[in-house]
């Protein structure tokens, strides 16, 4: 009845192909984060001597500096996504809606293209446009808006700008996947009994719309928590992200056991925020991961 | 609001020019950079001092060292290529088998993998680095205090930045060929093997051919994602910096225009890409 040759053949297949991705993920996911979380929970009380502890954990809520800094990255990294959603959305209404056939595949075209330049690039243009004695300060001087040049990097509004540019492609992209398969009728229709833009906006396009604007304030929020690039060129020493703190940690102070506590709990922030966003909205995970 | 219902003229009026003006903001810093890269001065900062090509060119004698002559520039470009091309390789060949895995295989926790394959996407790219250094430190530690073995490569160097890199790209992968793989047409393969072709032949001659677009898409993508990846990178890095390494530190110092210069062949470089790619997607979609 049953062909063992085929059923074994079937089996050898199956582990051939599970091989690769069970290495993958046990070997620079599972296991390293595994080994992390141990790191994390350990003390140094001699050389090379460690107990199981939490003081890791206590000194980042003991240390002012710590948490501040936490909650800072969490509180900018929300700004930052909503600044994003609201520049973004406009452009993902135009085009999904108002331009037309190759106009919108144009236009759409040209909002991807700054994104496959490397991140390191566009910092560097908006440092060159930005500092002291940068191309936007020397027009305020030339336009005798400013008697000298204003430094315009090392503020919060910079890392805002930074961060908002680079997160844009992340908005659009969700937004006009979900406008497009808004049917225009219903905002004819909307229209044709009394309703103004505003309602139209409130009561038909966010509706039909949330599941882009979740996937797409989930993703812009993830990346920007995790940002170092940014922060820490436009934003100088007073950037104050909490990625700088990891880094200072597990790289110039050597203190892993501190670093991997920080790491876990940005780790911990990012995985609440993506899963109270996919509560809020009703939707699965492997969905918004695609959408994205 | 749509084309279809009548909107005042200030309104269109405005719609235009926010468009105009986001349109400024996404390519300002680009072009700034573009310029700066020949302005003839050693900063690059205004004012405009006439046009030269020493960034690109120059070398130790005319004073200015250009992108072609400075070594430590051009090596770290061929560090980033050369671990971009491991993790190309590795992701779109791992990329593949998971498609086939997910797509075709029936076993028990198939639900739970698929979902961990998407785990590695909402891991910041920090906490990936940090992870796999510690990890790889307790594994070299363990080797050298038991069999007192020094193993080179589970300390900071390329073949950590690859495995960080690779530990997210291939997430990416697996999304697009298995994305490819979900639309393929079964007969195709059962006319084939109706036929008397091997189970082997098949898979040569009709699935991959097939799958040959998604994979070359995401070949392109993995490359570029692992040549610009920088916070997994920062964390791994050893003795070879790779190019964004290398431009950060140089960015936070003050550099010369040669920075300018690499950038701009950066930026021509991945639009090729990019362009290319999307034409060729283009041309299988019909």
């Amino acid at each position: 009845m049953i062909d063992t040759g085929q059923n074994l053949r079937g089996r050898a297949v199956l582990l051939l192909l599970l091989a690769p991705a069970v290495l993958w993920l046990l070997l620079t996911i599972i296991l390293p984060h595994a080994d992390l979380a141990m790191v994390s929970i350990r003390e140094r009380v001699a050389p090379r001597e460690y107990v199981t502890s939490l003081a890791q954990y206590r000194t980042f809520f003991t240390e002012p500096l710590y948490w501040h800094v936490f909650v800072r990255t969490a509180l900018v990294s929300a700004v930052s996504t909503l600044i994003t959603l609201l520049i973004a959305f406009p452009v993902a209404w135009t085009i999904a809606k108002i331009a037309q056939g190759r106009k919108a595949t144009l236009l759409f075209l040209v909002c991807l293209i700054p994104f496959w330049v490397s991140e390191t690039v566009r910092t560097l243009g908006w440092m060159i446009l930005l500092r002291e004695s940068g191309v936007l300060p020397a027009l305020l001087v030339k336009l005798g808006i400013a008697a000298a040049p204003p430094e315009l990097l090392y503020h919060d509004a910079t890392i805002l700008v930074g961060l908002v540019y680079t997160s844009l492609l992340f908005m659009v992209v969700p937004l006009v996947n979900s406008l497009e398969t808004l049917d225009n009728s219903l905002i004819e229709a909307a229209y044709d009994l009394g309703a103004g833009a505003f309602s139209v906006l409130r009561d038909i396009v966010i509706p039909h719309a949330a599941p882009g604007i979740t996937a797409g304030c989930i993703v812009v929020f993830m990346l920007t928590l995790g940002n170092y690039l940014t922060p820490n060129l436009l934003g100088g020493t007073s950037s104050q992200w909490f990625t700088e703190q990891i880094y200072n940690q597990f790289i110039t102070r050597f203190n892993w056991e501190q670093g991997a506590a920080f790491g876990f709990l940005l780790l911990g922030l990012s995985t609440t925020i993506v899963w109270l966003g996919l509560k809020a909205s009703g939707q699965r995970f492997a969905d918004v991961m695609r959408r994205a | 609001m749509i084309p279809s219902l009548p909107s005042s003229r200030w309104i269109r009026a405005t719609n235009a020019i926010y468009l105009a003006v986001f349109l400024v903001f996404l390519f300002l810093p680009l072009l700034t950079v573009a310029v700066f890269a020949f302005n003839d001065a050693p900063y690059p900062a205004p004012p405009w001092h006439g046009f030269t090509l020493d960034w690109f060119l120059g070398n130790e004698a005319t004073g200015r060292v250009g992108l072609f002559h400075d070594e430590e520039l051009l090596g770290s470009i061929l560090t980033s290529a050369v671990v971009a091309v491991w993790v190309t390789a590795l992701s779109v060949i791992v990329g593949t088998t998971n498609a086939f895995l997910m797509e075709r295989a029936k076993f028990p926790g198939r639900q739970a993998l698929s979902m961990m394959m998407l785990v590695p996407l909402v891991i910041p790219g920090v906490i990936l680095g940090i992870s796999i250094l510690a990890f790889a430190s307790r594994l070299a530690d363990f080797a050298d205090s038991t069999f007192g073995l020094d193993i080179e490569f589970l300390r900071p160097g390329l073949p950590l930045v690859v495995a960080g890199q690779f530990s997210y790209i291939a997430a990416i992968a697996t999304l697009t060929v298995s994305a490819r793989l979900k639309r393929f047409d079964h007969t195709l393969e059962e006319a084939a093997l109706n036929l008397g072709a091997s189970r082997t032949a098949v898979l040569w001659h009709i699935t991959l051919p097939y799958l040959r677009p998604a994979m070359v898409g995401s070949a392109v993508i993995a490359f570029l994602m692992s040549f610009e990846n920088f916070n997994t990178t920062l964390m791994l890095v050893g003795a070879d910096t790779p190019l964004t390494i290398l431009m950060y530190g140089r960015m936070r110092e003050g550099a010369t225009p040669v920075l300018n210069a690499v950038s701009l062949f950066l930026m021509v470089a991945s639009a090729v890409l990019a362009l290319s790619l999307m034409r060729r997607g283009k041309q299988t979609d019909r």
